[in-house]
């Protein structure tokens, strides 16, 4: 990519994300351009993004991964393009507590409908509790783990949780923000990408 | 007969054919009782007594021929009876030794000619004839077994009439009648002794055990089995043996005897033969008495044991009944089964269950805990352990009280001297365990909380996480929850989660232990299963909200000494100190980490937790080493409560320690101090006064409060009288900063003098010994004794003399002696008997109090009217003054020598006291080297020698020469008050000599040359009647 086009993108991206210095979007830019020579593609597909999040960002829930894709994947093209990237790194890393809110919830209320059912809670919270007995006993744990965590976050009494009660709840205790399994890195994770990332920044 | 000398009489052991009988007690009985019954017999039973024998008794006899005398035919070696049997056989025959006798009668004779050894001779018959019945009636007789007995008998009575068979049954039913008698004797004898099992005999030897050992105060030195295998039936001794109804041998080394071998059968307890050297078999015949039990078989063996044994002999009583206790369930059944009466059965064993289950119940509450929590961590099983350590530890006790106690005195007060502290004391007595009982009504959070925990043992991060957030929806300021939660062993998943490195989990768990650590108990716990150090590391966390949880944490733990002791050993002082510094760095970078907090509320933490840590004195130390102390200077300037208080707090702590107050005032803390006074916190404010209090004993910091304005809000906090703590600290800082005189005058003009008096009344001591500290002050000062008089408080004050507070007498006595100083306050106090209520103060126990009361005394019998005579009407008083001077505490010693003086002045008391032998006790003081003490003594001295010959009488028990050195003291007071006494001493011209040999002359030369003109003119009369005597000497000798 030449030097002029760069820039352009980085002008143009640097409008929409205001968490990075534009010498910052230009090294991810240029990070998110050493991924894609691998594949040949114009986007990060779901198999690279989750192997960078494996590696960069130390995530391991599979099912969590694929949800943080989709959630990155804004235009649902089943890419991640250079936008959605630099985009989604700034929830990561400097995202406030709004944004992390509204991200941590698209990634759990997955099929779009606003809403997270209790099937979905089940669903992600299936493989939490260790089965040591029958694999009935398990799930009769985790419905009943279903049932605690609707209590608490179900304000409405409508059987799923809506993102006003989510906020709510996570606004009262914000160790709910990833009530449903981890989706954001660790603050350790966070500051090593960054020092990694924006090592060769001209500042 | 048969009956009872088969089976009852003791055989020596496994031996066939004529064995011999043992010497036994219960053998002597039983052949007494044949005696009896032989001698006995030609009396009661004169026709059966002639009846001849089927066959004779025959037996070897000692009895030499020579004894016997009339009807008997006597030979060198043979001895035939007169009296015949219709075969006219003799009925006696002896031909030495061997003796054959075929009658009662006859057998009536010999034991009365045998006479001392009737005895051996019918043991020998018994053993020679072993089975008498068969002898004396012939063979069919030999069948009669105690049942069918009667039934025989009567058949053979109807079957034949024939007269000789009939006295046949009559003998017979007369042996069986002594047969009977023997058996039913010999049965009462046996059940005096008890009949030992298995059972007690371990129980008891274990309890011995458990008393011996090494030292003095054991009761044995050892005690073992020479078996370690225990049969099913609880016996130690082999097959072949337990026949005989040995059960186990022990070897015992008493403290002053050789080691003893003895067999404990079901008869007693005896010596055996001991180890044979070969193999270590044993020997295990008999080789003494039985005795009924081991602890009388050693108490009869071993003097040591028998005398600590009494010294144990309650506990050991104590135990043995428990276990009898523990027996009696089984006899019970055991009678009934014999009685077999079924409902009877049924009872008892309901009675025996339930017995059991009550002796099961009270330990069950302990051990459940750790039935319950297998999981546990060890800490938790330490603390059993330790608990039942504890017993043990009591029993030792017992054994060896002195040295034991001494020890954990001198242990305890190792650790009280550690960490003393103002306000340790009263919170650091570790509260019982209670645990919820498994089946008492349990509250539904018990089960809801189960299952939260359930999902923190076994969930992953975000099971885990969710757990947390559902459990902190509990009251958790409830303790029926924060005892669910440990009984369900939730704390030591919760201490667990915090050394995972899931940061979630950590906050989740530290919050819930913040709540719940409010709870003394689960305080304890939370030490007992490590949770401290792993808190004290997080302080170390790069999330600042992680460490304020912690910090607060620990802040809610740190409530006793053994945990502060841990926070200390595992660093975190230091930590938490660097936790104050945190304010300060304000150029952070923003991390934009959801788990951050404000920086200032990092330092409130820190300090919250250094507040309760501060309580230790090693953690005061700690602090100020840690560089804690500028720190908390620093703060103190923000503005926060919050804040404020637990620095506040921290520094009124360490304020207790005299290096830390110096650090306190380098640091400019007082200024920031006095601000807070002003402020609406009442708890601030509680705890700045409290600081100042404790730092006022400083006369600089004194002023500094003053300079900074401190006073004003002081004196107008005194009107707030709701807040009881609060009022205790201000009046307690009033008090100090009054020692000040200017501070005096300010709070005069503040009026707090009026408002202290009103005080007097209705508070409780803590405020009381302020206010009355205060006042006592004050009253130094002339206008403010006439404001005192003024405002009635006098009155209130002498009421007081009658209390049992020490500090509070103190002060009281302290402040009426200052009012006595005014003449007026002093015709007030007279008539209130204050006089007389500080007189008898001086018999209080607290020395503090005694010197108190006595210089108190002083202005009293100078302004009293009448003080002599007033003096003179307390029965003993002068007497217990005088008797005072052989206390040993120099602050006593001076008030008293001072009171002497003031009394000394009326010349009649003067008299008495010294008919009380006040000169030789004053004179035994002059060595002393406290100038205090010198200034007194001498100036008692100086009255005292007005009275008869009390100079000489000073000489004679050499004080003068010690009074001199006084000179040389660089305390001018004293140097008048010796001056004056040696004025007075040298109207005795010994005295002037002894004087003159102490070169008192040069001294006093210099004295003279002094400012001061009482000592000048005390000088210059002593130089001239030491001058005056030189010149009549010579005078005397030119003449």
């Amino acid at each position: 990519m030449d030097q002029g086009a760069l820039r352009k993108l980085v002008n143009s991206i640097s409008k929409t994300v205001k968490s990075f210095k534009k010498s910052e979007v230009e090294c991810l830019i240029k990070l998110f351009h050493s991924f894609l020579e691998k594949t040949g593609n114009t986007g990060l597909d779901q198999s690279t993004f989750r192997e960078i999040l494996h590696d960069v960002f130390g995530m391991t829930d599979d099912m969590l991964m694929n949800r943080v894709f989709y959630a990155f994947d804004r235009n649902k093209d089943n890419y991640v393009n250079v936008e959605e990237w630099v985009r989604g790194l700034s929830v990561f890393l400097r995202g406030t507590f709004e944004e992390k809110l509204k991200f941590c919830f698209e990634v759990y209320y997955l099929n779009g409908d606003g809403y997270i059912s209790r099937e979905e809670i089940f669903d992600m919270l299936k493989n939490s509790i260790h089965q040591e007995s029958h694999e009935e006993d398990a799930d009769e744990g985790v419905r009943e783990l279903v049932d605690l965590i609707l209590t608490k976050m179900d304000y409405d009494n409508d059987g799923k949780v809506s993102f006003t009660d989510f906020e709510r709840a996570v606004r009262q205790d914000q160790l709910l923000l990833e009530v449903f399994g981890p989706c954001l890195p660790e603050a350790k994770n966070c500051l090593h990408f960054e020092a990694l990332a924006f090592r060769n920044c001209n500042f | 007969m048969g009956v009872a000398l088969a089976r009852l009489a003791q055989w020596t052991a496994a031996s066939y054919g004529t064995g011999t009988l043992e010497i036994t007690p219960l053998n002597e009985i039983l052949l007494k009782e044949i005696i009896i019954f032989v001698e006995h017999f030609i009396y009661d039973h004169p026709q059966e007594a002639k009846f001849s024998f089927v066959e004779p008794l025959e037996w070897k006899t000692d009895l030499e021929p020579s004894a016997f005398e009339s009807g008997y035919i006597v030979s060198e070696t043979t001895v035939t009876s007169e009296e015949v049997d219709k075969n006219g056989q003799p009925l006696l025959f002896l031909s030495v030794p061997q003796i054959k006798v075929r009658s009662f009668r006859q057998l009536s004779q010999l034991v009365f000619i045998a006479k001392d050894t009737k005895l051996k001779e019918a043991q020998a018959c018994v053993e020679a004839n072993r089975d008498p019945v068969v002898k004396i009636l012939g063979s069919d007789y030999s069948t009669m077994t105690e049942d069918s007995s009667a039934f025989n008998i009567l058949h053979k009575i109807t079957s034949s009439d024939d007269p000789e068979s009939e006295m046949k049954m009559r003998i017979a039913i007369l042996l069986k009648q002594l047969d009977l008698h023997l058996l039913s004797y010999i049965l009462r004898h046996i059940s005096l002794q008890i009949c030992l099992n298995p059972e007690p005999v371990k129980k008891d030897i274990e309890l011995l055990k458990s008393f011996s050992g090494k030292g003095e105060q054991t009761v044995l030195e050892s005690i073992d089995y020479t078996s370690d295998y225990e049969f099913s039936n609880g016996c130690r001794a082999p097959p072949w043996r337990q026949i005989y109804g040995e059960m186990c041998y022990v070897l015992v080394k008493p403290h002053d005897v050789e080691t003893l071998c003895i067999t404990c059968s079901t008869e007693g307890v005896f010596l055996n033969g001991g180890k044979t050297d070969d193999e270590g078999e044993i020997d295990y015949e008999r080789k003494g008495e039985v005795y009924k039990d081991l602890v009388t078989f050693l108490k009869e063996k071993s003097a040591k044991f028998s005398e600590n044994m009494s010294k144990q002999d309650i506990r050991f009583n104590e135990e043995q009944q428990k276990n009898q206790i523990d027996e009696v369930p089984t006899y019970a059944i055991r009678k009934s089964v014999s009685g077999s009466d079924k409902n009877k059965l049924e009872k008892n064993q309901i009675n025996f269950r339930k017995n059991q289950m009550t002796r099961r119940l009270e330990p069950s509450l302990n051990w459940r805990t750790t039935v319950d929590f297998k999981d546990r961590k060890t800490p938790a099983k330490d603390s059993q352990e330790e608990k039942h350590g504890g017993k043990l530890e009591k029993t030792r006790t017992s054994i060896s009280p002195g040295r034991a106690q001494l020890l954990r005195k001198s242990v305890d007060k190792v650790e009280e001297m550690a960490s003393e502290s103002s306000s340790e004391s009263e919170e650091d007595e570790e509260p019982p365990d209670h645990r919820q009982e498994a089946n008492a009504d349990l509250p539904s959070e018990y089960w809801q909380i189960q299952k939260l925990v359930k999902y923190l043992k076994g969930g992953n991060q975000t099971a885990t996480v969710i757990a947390l957030c559902s459990m902190r929806d509990f009251n958790l300021a409830q303790e029926t929850c924060q005892l669910a939660i440990r009984d369900v062993g939730g704390l030591e998943v919760l201490i667990n989660l915090l050394d995972t490195d899931e940061v979630k989990c950590k906050i989740g768990s530290l919050k819930i232990l913040k709540e719940i650590s409010h709870n003394p108990q689960i305080q304890r716990n939370i030490v007992d299963l490590g949770g401290l150090p792993i808190m004290v590391n997080i302080l170390d966390s790069p999330y600042k909200s992680l460490k304020c949880l912690a910090a607060e944490t620990i802040a809610n733990v740190a409530k006793f000494k053994r945990a502060r002791r841990v926070v200390r050993q595992h660093g975190g002082i230091t930590k938490l100190v660097s936790l104050l510094d945190c304010a300060q760095n304000s150029i952070e970078p923003a991390q934009s980490s959801l788990y951050e907090t404000r920086d200032v509320e990092v330092a409130r933490c820190g300090a919250l937790a250094l507040w309760s840590c501060s309580k230790s004195y090693s953690n005061k130390e700690a602090i100020r080493k840690a560089g804690g102390f500028p720190l908390l200077a620093r703060l103190l300037k923000t503005s926060h409560e919050d804040m404020l208080i637990p620095v506040v707090g921290t520094l009124q702590e360490c304020a207790s320690e005299e290096n830390y107050r110096a650090a306190i005032k380098a640091e400019r803390i007082i200024e920031n101090l006095v601000k807070n006074l002003n402020s609406e916190n009442e708890q601030l404010q509680e705890h700045c006064a409290m600081a100042i209090y404790q730092c006022a004993e400083d006369e600089e910091t004194r002023d500094l409060v003053r300079l900074h304005g401190g006073l004003k809000p002081l004196a107008s906090l005194l009107n707030n009288t709701d807040n009881k703590e609060r009022l205790a600290a201000v009046t307690g800082a009033i008090w100090k900063c009054s020692i000040s005189k200017e501070n005096v005058t300010k709070f005069r003009e503040y009026k707090a003098i009026e408002t202290l008096v009103g005080l007097l009344t209705d508070q409780p001591e803590e405020v009381l010994v302020n206010v009355v500290g205060a006042l006592g002050e004050c009253c130094q000062d002339r206008e403010n004794r006439v404001i005192v008089r003024k405002c009635g408080g006098i009155q209130p004050l002498v009421n007081l003399l009658v209390g049992i507070n020490q500090a509070l007498l103190v002060n009281v006595t302290k402040a009426v002696g200052a009012c006595a100083v005014e003449p007026e306050s002093m015709v007030i106090i007279d008539r209130l008997d204050g006089v007389r209520l500080l007189w008898s103060l001086l018999k209080n126990p607290h020395p503090d109090v005694k010197a108190s009361a006595a210089w108190a005394l002083c202005p009293c019998i100078q302004n009293a009217k009448d003080a002599g005579e007033m003096v003179r009407s307390f029965v003993g008083g002068l007497e217990l003054v005088v008797n005072l001077l052989k206390s040993d505490n120099k602050e006593v010693l001076s008030s008293v020598c001072a009171a002497i003086t003031n009394i000394a002045k009326d010349q009649e008391n003067l008299a008495v006291i010294t008919d009380h032998g006040v000169v030789p006790l004053l004179s035994k003081l002059a060595n002393t080297n406290n100038d205090k003490l010198r200034r007194h003594l001498a100036e008692a001295i100086s009255r005292c020698c007005m009275w008869g010959r009390n100079r000489v009488a000073f000489g004679e028990h050499k004080a003068v020469a010690p009074l001199v050195r006084y000179l040389k003291s660089s305390d001018t007071n004293v140097h008048r008050a010796t001056a004056q006494a040696l004025y007075q001493l040298s109207e005795d011209p010994d005295n002037c000599i002894t004087m003159h040999e102490n070169a008192a002359v040069k001294l006093l030369l210099d004295m003279v040359g002094s400012p001061d003109q009482e000592l000048q003119e005390a000088a210059a009369g002593c130089i001239s009647n030491i001058r005056r005597l030189a010149l009549a000497t010579e005078k005397a000798r030119y003449n």
